[in-house]
């Protein structure tokens, strides 16, 4: 168990590095963020509805890849950073931001996918 | 080799963020889901503690420690979730007290590891 989440949190760093490589910035951190979220919403109810007998498909997929790849830290350490160098009006913008386009991303994937199997059962 | 760095940090944090969820969790009677409070709380202060020391830190201990380790053992997407769960469980007090509470601890750990590095090394 452990090593499969050790192994998702390792390609879910990747992902989160190579994205920060391409796009430095806060903003890489806020869309790897809202992503990561809305997969999360999509993976969830599939490991609660269809995927029942998977047993490893949440820690590696969930926990693993989509725990490390989205970061907490990162998120508040670029906040203070913002505000340590005089911005803190875009501080609290990306602040603000990131939290409500995480949860309307959880919303969204989450209703969205049960409605999809809900439709698909029928 | 920069990767390495990165891979070898998550590899540890994805793990420890799952025993230090349960063993937290275990310990708690409670829906509020302290085990990814806390681990967010100290993984920012990890962090700010790292960028408070950057200029005194090699590069790679960065990548090893802040990017690869505090950014994974920290999730937003297990956050959101619970967050989203909690909303819908009709607990919403908890879900906004969630929010509120790991922002504020996210921030005052990321502020305090900072003061604390910066104090050690000037």
């Amino acid at each position: 168990m452990l090593t499969v989440i050790a192994v998702g949190g390792a390609i879910g760093a990747t992902g989160r590095y190579l994205v920060g490589l391409a796009w430095p910035g806060p903003l890489s951190t806020l869309l790897i963020n809202i992503v990561g979220c809305g997969l999360i919403g999509i993976l969830m109810v599939l490991v609660t509805d269809v995927l029942t007998q998977q047993r490893l498909v949440r820690p590696f997929l969930g926990t693993g890849v989509l725990g490390g790849f989205t970061t907490f830290s990162t998120y508040a350490l670029d906040i203070q950073q913002l505000v340590t160098r005089g911005h803190a009006g875009q501080a609290l913008l990306y602040l603000a931001a990131t939290i409500v386009g995480a949860l309307l991303a959880v919303r969204t994937t989450v209703t969205a996918t049960r409605a999809l199997i809900s439709w698909r059962s029928r | 080799m920069r990767l390495l760095l990165v891979i070898a940090g998550g590899m540890i944090g994805a793990p420890l963020r799952y025993v230090a969820d349960r063993a937290v969790q275990r310990r708690h009677d409670s829906l509020f889901p302290w085990g990814t409070f806390s681990v967010n709380a100290i993984g920012s202060l990890v962090l700010g503690f790292l960028a408070g020391a950057s200029a005194g830190l090699p590069h790679d201990v960065q990548l090893f420690a802040g990017t690869g380790f505090c950014g994974v053992l920290t999730t937003y997407s297990t956050f959101s979730y619970e967050t989203i769960r909690l909303f819908e469980d009709r607990a919403r007090f908890l879900a906004v007290a969630n929010v509120a509470a790991s922002i504020v601890a996210g921030l005052g750990s990321v502020f305090l590891g900072a003061a604390i590095s910066q104090a050690i090394w000037g």
